[in-house]
């Protein structure tokens, strides 16, 4: 029976990833590319906030791969943790910057909508400093894995620093909460009745979102690819030392 | 396990150095503030809450490479693996005995420490129990971060950049006990969520700094 455990046999994953990823790549510039030229050139300008609002499908899609590759992360690492499937660790390991960059992009285009709108670039408020925070766990994991010199071992400890941190990580932005009431408003989309955003608005930002999705589909498809080409690098080198 | 308390206590008494240097940094810290932000005790008063937790967090990192490094260098932390005591046992030793050399004085100490940052006198009692609350959970995470560290040739300054982040939600509530308390506000929930944190931290911290020990003995 098929499972979604083959996957973790590396040769399998390079199989299917030999096609999956260009379909995946093309997929996310097609959809990223619709997703943007409509928000950008063909939505009316807010009453209030101008020209400006347009940086939210930038902004939110960024916002949520942030905290999504840290999820994709964390489920990575407990895999390996408990299943030992390498390529699940090298998955963690390619996510990691990615993230990192999204959290990035979430805090700088914010940083320009804020200055035009709230009159700052920077404000403690609990969501930014809670964003803050996460770029600093992402740093920590990302300085970790590229100061262990064994692979397994490395695996091993920033999966644990993963699960770890995750802890850390919420219990954070419930203190940042606790800390400062914000300046930020609330999640631009929700389920909950009454939420404000026009449908004009909505559909292009859903695409965005799809669109950041497969980017960061892609990115972690490529990245993981990489390291288990530079592992099979590493082993052919020693293979050959030891003949 | 008391024997090995006993033996780190003195290592820390004796090597010279890990005992009284978080202490002397604390004090330094504390000077050093005054100078570069003036003089005016309103300020000073203000943010003294902030700067002695913050103090207090950095104190407690300046120590953190001394619990496992020494041993693992000499071969102890091999001999302790084997031996019949667990390593979560080891590992919460090592914390209590860190806890006894950093967290403790400290908490001793910052009264004298409030006063130089003209700490108003109602925040007194608020900033040596919310110490005496969360040094412990300052210990218990830094263990966990040096373990992860532990087989680096220079873990330091990682060990400090992914302990740090570690340490917000403790310095969030810990300060923000200090500052209600100056302020004659409630402390009852940042109290509470402090305590949550080292309950939590002490309870479950140790079987991951076991676990990443033993992934670094390997």
């Amino acid at each position: 029976m098929a499972s979604l455990w083959e996957y973790a046999n590396p040769l399998k994953f390079m199989r299917t990833t030999d096609w999956l990823l260009p379909v995946v790549a093309v997929a996310a510039v097609v959809v990223t590319t619709i997703g943007l030229v409509w928000g950008f050139f063909f939505t009316p300008d807010d009453f209030r906030q101008g020209a400006t609002v347009k940086i939210v499908f930038i902004h939110v899609p960024a916002a949520m791969m942030a905290i999504n590759a840290w999820v994709m992360m964390l489920v990575a690492s407990l895999v390996w943790l408990i299943r030992r499937h390498h390529v699940s660790a090298l998955a963690a390991k390619a996510a990691a910057p990615i993230g990192l960059v999204m959290t990035l992009i979430g805090l700088i285009t914010g940083a320009v909508w804020g200055q035009p709108m709230w009159g700052t670039w920077w404000a403690w408020d609990p969501r930014l400093t809670s964003f803050l925070i996460l770029f600093l766990f992402y740093l920590g994991y990302i300085a970790l894995w590229s100061a262990i010199d064994d692979p397994d071992t490395g695996a091993d400890l920033t999966a644990v620093l993963c699960l770890v941190g995750s802890v850390f990580a919420v219990l954070s932005r419930y203190a940042a909460l606790f800390w400062n009431q914000g300046l930020h408003q609330g999640a631009s989309l929700s389920v909950a009745p009454g939420t404000r955003m026009d449908w004009a608005y909505k559909a292009p930002l859903y695409i965005c979102m799809v669109g950041f999705g497969l980017i960061f589909v892609t990115l972690v498809l490529a990245g993981t690819r990489t390291e288990i080409r530079a592992r099979r690098m590493k082993a052919l080198v020693a293979r050959e030392r030891m003949a | 396990m008391i024997a090995l308390l006993v033996r780190d206590l003195r290592l820390a008494f004796r090597a010279g150095g890990g005992f009284g240097l978080g202490l002397a940094f604390f004090l330094i810290i504390a000077v050093l503030v005054p100078l570069g932000v003036g003089p005016e005790p309103e300020i000073l008063a203000r943010i003294a809450p902030g700067i002695l937790w913050v103090g207090a967090l950095l104190a407690c990192l300046l120590s953190l490479d001394r619990i496992f490094a020494l041993d693992y260098e000499d071969g102890s932390l091999d001999l302790l693996a084997t031996a019949p005591v667990p390593m979560e046992g080891v590992v919460s030793v090592k914390a209590l005995a860190h806890w006894l050399t950093t967290g403790l004085p400290l908490v001793l100490i910052s009264p004298v420490l409030g006063l130089l940052l003209y700490l108003p006198p109602q925040a007194y009692g608020w900033l040596v129990l919310s110490l005496a609350l969360g040094t412990p959970a300052l210990s218990v995470i830094g263990t966990f971060g040096a373990a992860l560290t532990v087989g680096l040739k220079r873990g330091g300054l990682l060990l400090s950049l992914l302990v740090l982040p570690l340490y917000i939600p403790t310095l969030v509530f810990g300060a923000e006990v200090v500052a209600r308390g100056a302020q004659g506000l409630d402390v009852a929930t940042p109290l509470a969520l402090l305590a949550g944190i080292t309950a939590g931290a002490v309870a479950l911290l140790p079987f991951a700094s076991a676990l990443v020990i033993r992934i670094n003995l390997r």
